[in-house]
């Protein structure tokens, strides 16, 4: 389990367990679950294409997350912003059947793609992932404080540069970024999962953020090293322990919060 | 039949004629039908997440009644019906919480999913298992599932007509509702069940994370065209069945002009609805740009 | 300080206000009424510069403006305390994660009791109370030390008492620093004793002025397009509609005035 081998797993795993973790904190403050769903799934076609056409998968991928952020920003200007997303997610979702549908080998590809592949990663990915994933976490951390602020309501940034409109597009790139190199290494659909489940726990354990985003970076961590220590011992999908994980995390939260709100005088 | 013109149409020779057609075109039917209406009253709730999130869930179903030889249709309505019980038990009445709620019941059933279909891959003859159940398999549903299929697309329609006027109300103002002596965690359960019957029916046609198409598609462009709820659902219903039929014939079509490589279903029900959302934003902005003028 | 000269707002299709003027000296407690969807809210965000527009001037004069958003639903789950809103008004535009630092915190101590919220400034600020909640909105909006604090419906939705807390707040920090506060409010009797100056918004246009010249019974009338009665008990002026068919009418604002005393 220590292998040569698996220290690429291992490497890489903890990447984007990092980013995914400070994403989804803001995912869930912000109540953006179903764009922190949506990118990572519209964002697998991009992968079929790029087998279809030659080109590079990573291209391939940013390409399609990119179409996608565009697609909900465009979309929600003239209506309901759930709508939005839906129509976007299933726009890239029917142009993802059709290219793997012009793909002969596919069937293992597609499950690869939705659910990962966790073992198995070259030495060469390492690099743009790595490079990708610190970029991303970077620009969260920057963000930090407008994000917070905005999410208690969006009047309250009075800066000119830092608009409502403009600091959710930079939120959903960001999002973008950290789902196309999540996606060949957890998989579309468990990227996701990966996103919300931490922080919704983590969020219930202490009210102070700074904490709660190290807690969900903590959680994730934990959540991704033991679903491959699981998934190598069981030969099980990494994805299974992961979405499992995020119902206990979430649940574990829920009853953090209620031990919390019973004690008759709250912490200081 | 002796078509008009162009050459898409030259081959429709077979199309009536084809046993896989007519399954087809019943369970599509029926699936864009009942979709399109329990649509409406989930883009009036902004529960679409939710929507998707069942959709998602049930390819566990049917991941897992390929694996213990069950009717597809059996594991898919199970697997929705379970999940959309679960997020009713956790129950949270704020758009933000019942998002994440709905987000995290996915993670489950989508983790479940990733099970079963490693199993069907490993254990069964079914290779193509990811494929069939995560974008549909409309030509290849064995013909005695059209009958149970039916009837339960006739049962979600008699739900619909029963919940029209609570839903309506609460769609409004749950606490309205309340006062007037609704119950309105079931009649929310009835609605999530009702949901997941028509996410069942299109995951099985269109497969399961693109049935969201059929479910939220028309009924937002339909909301756009008319403002009142009865229109609502009959434009809706319109452009689903249009949208399941066009997009039948399309791929069956596409056989021929592809030379035998034909393009799946899915995309073509997919990309007439989004056209067809996209065609009703137009029609607003005509309306608002005929209102300022008159102004 | 506050300037608002000829001002139009439109959106297209829907003109929102229309020549509205008024000016609050330094030091002013101004209640902006007017009915829902008069353009209370469309003012406000004009004056924050959130809103274009049209036409007219708006001076604001030196200091900042602190604001108090509309009903904010602060989730319950929010991982933030009450501290954490009022450091955010320090520096929640910033870059980066804050680091700890003695001056902020002393900052926010001094603003915590000066809104009275020393006692739960370390609860999360999802589970306080309505009245809570809208003192720490206070104290974010003035930790910057701004002259001019806007507020939009801080009182809705809130019982009585808190109310009456929430006004006394703000009454003590327009005498105590000569802060000047403009308020949107649908009811406008809780402000009565406090309020000197007062704007009122109907179907776009303003009437502005002290509380006396137009808290009277013909300027309310014309205004509501209803029979509205200024009466006075206990001291305290209170304004009311008149019931019966026969109010529901525009001549009733050319009728004698009825009371207009203010304490």
């Amino acid at each position: 389990m220590l292998s040569n081998f698996m220290i690429n797993t291992w490497t890489v795993a903890s990447l984007v367990a990092i980013t995914a973790g400070l994403v989804g904190f803001f995912t869930v403050i912000r109540g953006a679950s179903f764009a922190a769903h949506t990118i990572p799934l519209s964002t697998f076609p991009g992968a079929a294409a790029a087998v279809l056409l030659g080109v590079n998968q990573v291209l391939g991928l940013i390409v399609a997350a990119s179409l996608s952020v565009i697609g909900i920003n465009a979309l929600s200007r003239r209506g309901q912003p759930d709508v939005a997303t839906a129509m976007t997610l299933v726009m890239m979702l029917g142009l993802g059947t059709l290219c793997l549908s012009q793909i002969s080998q596919y069937s293992q590809q597609v499950y690869a793609l939705l659910f990962g592949q966790v073992f198995g990663i070259s030495q060469a990915s390492i690099t743009p992932i790595a490079v990708i994933d610190i970029f991303a976490a970077g620009a969260l951390l920057m963000l930090f404080r407008p994000l917070l602020l905005s999410s208690l309501s969006t009047d309250l940034l009075q800066a000119r540069y830092l608009t409502a409109t403009r600091l959710n597009l930079a939120f959903l790139i960001i999002l973008a970024l950290a789902s196309a190199v999540a996606l060949p290494v957890v998989g579309a659909l468990l990227v996701f999962s990966l996103m919300v489940g931490p922080a919704s726990a983590a969020r219930n354990i202490t009210s102070r953020p700074v904490l709660a985003m190290g807690l969900t970076v903590l959680i994730s961590l934990f959540t991704v090293w033991t679903a491959i220590v699981l998934s190598y011992v069981t030969n099980w999908p990494v994805g299974f322990f992961v979405g499992g994980f995020g119902a206990i995390a979430y649940s574990a939260g829920r009853g953090a919060l209620r031990i919390r709100r019973w004690k008759p005088s709250p912490i200081s | 039949m002796a078509m008009f013109s162009p050459a898409i149409f030259i081959t429709t020779a077979g199309f009536f004629h084809n046993s896989a057609v007519h399954v087809a075109l019943a369970i599509g039917g029926s699936a864009a039908v009942v979709s399109a209406i329990v649509g409406v009253f989930t883009v009036l709730r902004a529960q679409s997440f939710a929507g998707h999130a069942l959709a998602d869930i049930s390819s566990a179903g049917g991941s897992a009644a390929l694996l213990f030889g069950l009717p597809p249709l059996v594991g898919f309505l199970a697997m929705a019906m379970l999940a959309a019980g679960g997020m009713e038990v956790v129950g949270a009445r704020q758009i933000r919480e019942r998002d994440l709620v709905s987000g995290v019941v996915l993670g489950a059933g989508l983790g479940l999913t990733a099970l079963f279909l490693y199993l069907d891959i490993s254990m069964t003859t079914a290779s193509n298992a990811a494929n069939m159940v995560m974008f549909g398999s409309m030509f290849t549903i064995a013909p005695e599932t059209m009958i149970p299929a039916l009837w339960v697309a006739v049962l979600a329609l008699v739900m619909c007509v029963l919940l029209y006027r609570p839903l309506l109300l609460i769609a409004i103002d749950p606490d309205l509702a309340t006062i007037r002596g609704l119950n309105v965690r079931l009649i929310g359960l009835l609605y999530l069940l009702t949901l997941s019957i028509a996410v069942a029916l299109s995951a099985m046609t269109i497969g399961a994370i693109l049935s969201t198409a059929l479910l939220i598609g028309p009924a937002a462009a339909a909301i756009r065209w008319s403002c009142r709820p009865g229109p609502a659902i009959i434009i809706a219903s319109v452009i689903a069945i249009s949208a399941t039929w066009g997009g039948i014939f399309l791929a069956y079509d596409s056989f021929y002009w592809t030379r035998n490589h034909g393009w799946p279903v899915s995309f073509f029900i997919v990309t007439i609805i989004f056209l067809a959302y996209l065609a009703s934003g137009r029609t607003t902005a005509l309306a608002r740009l005929r209102r300022a003028i008159t102004a | 300080m506050l300037t608002v000269d000829s001002l139009s707002v439109g959106f297209p299709g829907n003109q929102v206000l229309q020549d509205v003027n008024f000016h609050l000296p330094q030091g002013s407690f101004c209640g902006l009424i007017g009915t829902n969807g008069s353009g209370k809210t469309t003012l406000l965000r004009t004056i924050l510069g959130l809103v274009t527009p049209d036409k007219g001037k708006i001076e604001t004069g030196v200091g900042g403006i602190g604001y108090v958003p509309q009903k904010i639903q602060l989730d319950p789950f929010m991982p933030l305390r009450a501290r954490d809103v009022v450091a955010l008004g320090i520096d929640g535009h910033h870059l980066g994660v804050p680091l700890p630092s003695p001056s902020r915190r002393r900052a926010v101590d001094s603003m915590l009791a000066e809104v009275g919220a020393t006692e739960f400034a370390n609860r999360r600020v999802g589970d306080l109370s309505g009245g809570q909640q809208q003192r720490i909105m206070i104290a974010h909006a003035l930790v910057r030390g701004p002259r001019l604090l806007l507020l939009d419906e801080p009182l809705a939705n809130l019982d009585i008492r808190s109310v009456a807390e929430v006004i006394a707040l703000l009454h003590k920090l327009v005498v105590e620093q000569k802060i000047t506060v403009l308020l949107s409010a649908h009811d406008m009797n809780p402000l009565l004793p406090v309020m000197n100056q007062i704007v009122y918004l109907a179907h776009g246009r303003s009437v502005s002025g002290a509380v006396e010249e137009v808290v009277r019974s013909s300027v309310l009338s014309s205004l509501y397009g209803y029979h509205i009665d200024v009466i006075q008990v206990h001291g305290r002026v209170l304004v009311v509609a008149a019931v019966g068919a026969e109010a529901r009418t525009t001549e009733m604002a050319h009728e004698p005035v009825h009371v207009t005393s203010i304490p």
